[in-house]
C-alpha cells in the first residue's frame, strides 16, 4: 500500500496525542499526578495539538476536503466515520478537563469526571482507527488480530513516554510513570516483533488462481491491460519498501524502541534537571521511529489487487 | 446510506466467458466511450498522448498464461466491478456516497457526496474502483445504469455497453437472482465461479472457466523445425549460398 505521508503522520500523531490525553485524564483525574499549571497547559496543549494536527493532516489526502463534514454521517457501518465522530466527541470532555485544570487549577470533582471521560473517548478513538485497518479483508497484513492491539499499545507507549518527558521536564518526575513508559516501550517492541514474525509466515489463501477463477496449475500474468502504472498500481502496488524492509525494520526498532529504552533507563540514574534531557530525547526519537514503523505498516502491506498484475 | 440492503429484488450482473474472450479490448473501449458521457462522466484521461498516460477505466482486460498438467493456454480476463452482495466498499464509505440499490443490486457512487478518501478502493479486493485525480472523487462501473433502463434506446440495446460491443458473445447480462434467467442457466450449465470466494464478498458477476482441453484434437504430423548447425566444406558453402 502506498504510504501517503499525511496518513502516516496522522496515525502516529493522533496515537501519541490520544495516549497522552488518556494518561493525563486518568492520572490527573485520580490525583496521581499533581494539578500543576504548567503540566496541564503544556501537557494538554501538546496532546490536543498532536490530535488536531493529525486530524488536519488526514484531510490532506482527500480529493474533496471541503465535503469532509459528510464523513460524520455513516457511523452505523463505517469505522472511518466512527473515528471522525469519536474524535470530535472526545474534544468535549477533553476541553472541559483542560479548562478545569488550567484555568481553575483543580483536577477533582467534575474536572476528574471530564478527565476520565476524555480518557474513554481517547481509547475509543484509537480503537476506531485500528479497526479501519483491521477490517480490510483484501490486505492480509492488516486484517489480523495484531492490528487493533498494536494501535492501542503504541498509543499507550508514545503517550507514556511523552508524559514522562513532561513530568521530568517540570521537575515533578514520577517513578511510576517512568516505569510505565519503560514497560510500555518494551511491550511495543515485543508486539511489533511478533507482528512481523506473523506477517512473514503468513499463508494467504487468496492467490492468482482464486483471483481469476482459474483452478489448478499456475496463473502467470502475460500482459497488463495498460502500459503505464494506473491508480491501482500507484495506490496499492507500492513496492519500494519491500526492497529495503530489513534495513527499515532495524531503523524503526532502533529509534522507536531500543534508544528510548536506553534513554529511559538513563533517566533512572540521573537527578533533576539532568534527568529531563534523556526523557525528552526519548520522546523525540521514539516519535521519529514510529513514523518509520507506520511507513512500513503501509508499505509492507500487500493488497489482493496486485495479484491481477502478477506482483 | 452505507448499510447494505437485506436483499435486493433483482441481482443484475454480468457473466463473463473466459473460454470465448479473445482479448480484443472492444468491451474496454465501448465502456470508456459510453461512460465518459454517462452517469459517472467524465472518465478523465491524464496526459493521454504523453509518456505517462493515466486515466479512469471501469473495465480492464488482462491476459494470463494458465498452465496445468493438461498443458498451457492463454486466458484473456476482463476485470470490472462485480456488484457484490456484501460489498465492503459500500460499508466502509464514511459519507454515504457509496450505496447498493435495493431494486437491482447495482453498486453506485453519488459523486456529489464523495470526499475522495479512497478507503472504498482499499476495501475492494478486485480493484474495481479507480480514483479520478482531476475531479477528486472515486469512480466505478455503473453496470450502464443509464443504458439498461433507457427508453430512448431500442430494446436490444438496453444492455451494458461492454455486452453490446463483445464480438464473441463472451459477455452476458441479466438477473442472477432469478434461477430461471438465461444467465443463471448459463452459469449452472458451465460451472460459473465467483472470484476470490474465500474473502466472502459474494460477487454477483460470475466467470465461466475455459472448457476442458479436448483429447480429440488433431495431432500435428510434421516435426517441429530444428536449427541446422553450420557446417564447413562444400556442404557448408552450399548452405551459405542457398541461405542468401
Amino acid at each position: 500500500m502506498h504510504p501517503a505521508f499525511s496518513v502516516v503522520f496522522f496515525t502516529t500523531a493522533t496515537g501519541a496525542g490520544y495516549g497522552l490525553l488518556a494518561l493525563l485524564g486518568v492520572l490527573g483525574g485520580l490525583q496521581i499526578v499533581p494539578a500543576d499549571f504548567w503540566l496541564g497547559l503544556v501537557g494538554l496543549g501538546l496532546a490536543l495539538g498532536l490530535i488536531a494536527a493529525g486530524l488536519l493532516s488526514s484531510t490532506g489526502h482527500l480529493g474533496r476536503p471541503e465535503r469532509g463534514w459528510r464523513a460524520f454521517s455513516q457511523w452505523r457501518s463505517s469505522w472511518l466515520s466512527r473515528e471522525g465522530v469519536a474524535s470530535v466527541i472526545t474534544f468535549i470532555p477533553a476541553g472541559l478537563f483542560g479548562l478545569g485544570w488550567v484555568f481553575f487549577g483543580r483536577t477533582e470533582g467534575w474536572v476528574a469526571i471530564a478527565g476520565l471521560l476524555a480518557a474513554i473517548g481517547a481509547i475509543v478513538t484509537v480503537c476506531t482507527t485500528g479497526m479501519i485497518y483491521a477490517s480490510l479483508k483484501p490486505i492480509a497484513q492488516w486484517h489480523s488480530r495484531y492490528t487493533l492491539p498494536a494501535y492501542l499499545i503504541f498509543a499507550a507507549m508514545t503517550g507514556s513516554v511523552l508524559l514522562n518527558a513532561l513530568l521530568q521536564g517540570f521537575g515533578i518526575g514520577s517513578t511510576g510513570v517512568l516505569v510505565l513508559s519503560l514497560l510500555a516501550t518494551l511491550a511495543g517492541w515485543g508486539w511489533k516483533l511478533a507482528t512481523w514474525r506473523h506477517n512473514d509466515r503468513l499463508e494467504i489463501p487468496t492467490t492468482a488462481n482464486t483471483a481469476t477463477g482459474l483452478a489448478g496449475g499456475t496463473v502467470r500474468s502475460l500482459e497488463w491491460p495498460h502500459t503505464e502504472e494506473n491508480y491501482l498500481l500507484k495506490e496499492m502496488g507500492f513496492r519500494i519498501a519491500r526492497k529495503h524492509s530489513a534495513k527499515l525494520r532495524m531503523l524503526a526498532q532502533a529509534l522507536a524502541f531500543a534508544l528510548p529504552v536506553l534513554l529511559i533507563a538513563a533517566t533512572f540514574a540521573l537527578p533533576w534537571p539532568y534527568a529531563a534531557v534523556p526523557s525528552v530525547l526519548a520522546a523525540i526519537v521514539q516519535f521519529a521511529g514510529m513514523l518509520v514503523e507506520r511507513w512500513l505498516f503501509f508499505a509492507e502491506a500487500k493488497h489482493t489487487v496486485t495479484l491481477y498484475y502478477g506482483r | 446510506m452505507t448499510c447494505l440492503p437485506a436483499h435486493s429484488d433483482k441481482k443484475l450482473g454480468l457473466v463473463i466467458d473466459l473460454d470465448t474472450c479473445v482479448g480484443c479490448q472492444a468491451c474496454v473501449t465501448a465502456c470508456k466511450e459510453w461512460n465518459t458521457g454517462g452517469h459517472m462522466a467524465p472518465l478523465t484521461d491524464i496526459d493521454p498522448y504523453g509518456g505517462h498516460v493515466d486515466g479512469v477505466w471501469f473495465n480492464r482486460v488482462h491476459s494470463y498464461e494458465h498452465t496445468t498438467e493438461m498443458g498451457g493456454r492463454t486466458v484473456n480476463f476482463p476485470r470490472s466491478c462485480l456488484h457484490c452482495e456484501t460489498p465492503a466498499c459500500v460499508t466502509v464509505c464514511p459519507t454515504g456516497a457509496s450505496y447498493k440499490r435495493v431494486s437491482d443490486g447495482i453498486v453506485l457512487i453519488d459523486e456529489d457526496k464523495c470526499i475522495g478518501c479512497k478507503l472504498c478502493s482499499w476495501a475492494c479486493p478486485y480493484g474495481a474502483r479507480e480514483f479520478d485525480t482531476d475531479v477528486g472523487v472515486m469512480k466505478k462501473c455503473t453496470l450502464c445504469v443509464d443504458r439498461i433502463y433507457n427508453d430512448n434506446l431500442a430494446e436490444e440495446d438496453r444492455v451494458p455497453a461492454c455486452v453490446a460491443a463483445c464480438p464473441t458473445s463472451a459477455r452476458h447480462f441479466g438477473d442472477l437472482g432469478d434461477p430461471q434467467s438465461a444467465v443463471s442457466q448459463l452459469v449452472a450449465e458451465r460451472g460459473g465461479v465467483d472470484l476470490m470466494p474465500e474473502l466472502g464478498y459474494h460477487p454477483t458477476n460470475k466467470y465461466l472457466p475455459p472448457r476442458a482441453h479436448t483429447q480429440r484434437a488433431a495431432s500435428v504430423p510434421a516435426k517441429a523445425l530444428e536449427p541446422v548447425r553450420a557446417e564447413g566444406g562444400f556442404l557448408g558453402w552450399v548452405d551459405r549460398m542457398l541461405s542468401n
